[in-house]
């Protein structure tokens, strides 16, 4: 299915029509510049490459400068494939819209998650900490707990889930509904949260 | 942010009246029943103003056969059919929880147009 690039503007909550409150985040998604376009004949696969946002001329390194002007496009904050696009029916230039999104819709969406910094088990991995503070365990209350046993294996397991740098790593969010779409203001209103600080780019994925 | 904000005041109700904590208003909700939908009226003293934007809320308190009923209506809400403003009260905080706790005369609020 198709996709968007868009930006996050940040959450708030519509009623419905019958009356219920609705969290919603709402994403300014496209306008979409068609930058490129993959072909089975001279890549092998299919997919459409999409421009989203302005970028700064002089922020912008040359040889992606070179080949905006070469195709008269603006220049673009962020490219990215998507695939399942009719490529047939696109060519280089084209704009697409919020309106490849309908009403009721289940998206998929991607984005850097918020930054957390080095966090604990807890935050991490979701621990359970210990469970109480008696037994001499006064001070240990959100230690992970046993990484591993004495005589055998007597060393840690590769991958044991510790404590360490959390957040801004790319998350997919599954299966979110599209509650609303404005395609004159290039809005569009997902129920729930979703991935990635405010203002920061986000992929919406049919 | 700003693209957000607009969309918010959008959404906002402006056909309602104004009015504070310590007024007397009525309610008209509308319920659905069955499939029927009908309007049904709270009318009560409007103890507290919460929030702001979609999540603004208040809370109007009626004493029904000597019970305390309190019902908390979300601002924004189509539910909300329409809001008269029966009374303005002379108050002098925002929240009248103190109420809760008075019964008869003493619940009583002075009307603000009196002398």
């Amino acid at each position: 299915m198709p996709g968007l690039l868009g930006k996050k503007l940040g959450m708030t909550s519509v009623y419905t029509e019958d009356g219920k409150l609705v969290p919603v985040t709402v994403v300014e998604a496209g306008p979409c510049q068609v930058v490129n376009l993959r072909t089975k004949e001279k890549d092998g696969y299919e997919a459409v490459v999409l421009g989203f946002g302005s970028r700064k001329a002089k922020r912008t390194p040359k040889p992606v400068k070179a080949y905006f002007e070469k195709n008269k496009l603006e220049l673009a904050r962020k490219i990215k494939e998507f695939k399942n696009f009719d490529v047939s029916e696109l060519k280089i230039g084209d704009v697409v819209k919020v309106d490849i999104f309908a009403e009721g819709d289940k998206v998929k969406v991607s984005g850097i998650s918020k930054g957390k910094g080095f966090q604990g088990v807890m935050k991490r991995h979701g621990f359970g900490g210990v469970g109480g503070t008696t037994h001499g365990q006064g001070d240990r209350l959100r230690a992970p707990g046993s990484i591993g046993q004495s005589s055998y294996p007597s060393r840690v397991f590769k991958g044991t889930r510790m404590a360490g740098r959390t957040g801004g790593v790319r998350v997919t969010t599954k299966n979110l509904k599209v509650v609303k779409v404005i395609p004159e203001k290039n809005v569009m209103l997902i129920k729930g949260a979703v991935p990635g600080a405010v203002n920061s780019i986000i992929e919406i994925n049919k | 942010m700003d693209k957000l904000r607009e969309f918010v005041e959008d959404q906002i109700r402006t056909d309602l009246p104004k009015f504070k904590a310590g007024d007397k208003i009525k309610v008209y909700v509308r319920v659905i029943e069955g499939n029927k939908e009908r309007i049904q009226s709270f009318e009560g003293n409007v103890i507290s103003i919460r929030g702001g934007g979609m999540s603004k809320t208040f809370t109007v308190r009626k004493v029904s056969n000597g019970v305390g009923v309190e019902r908390i209506f979300p601002y924004n809400s189509p539910k909300i059919q329409k809001i008269e403003v029966l009374r303005e009260g002379k108050v002098r905080r925002a929240k009248l929880y103190y109420l809760r706790n008075l019964s008869g005369k003493a619940a009583r609020i002075k009307d603000k147009n009196l002398r």
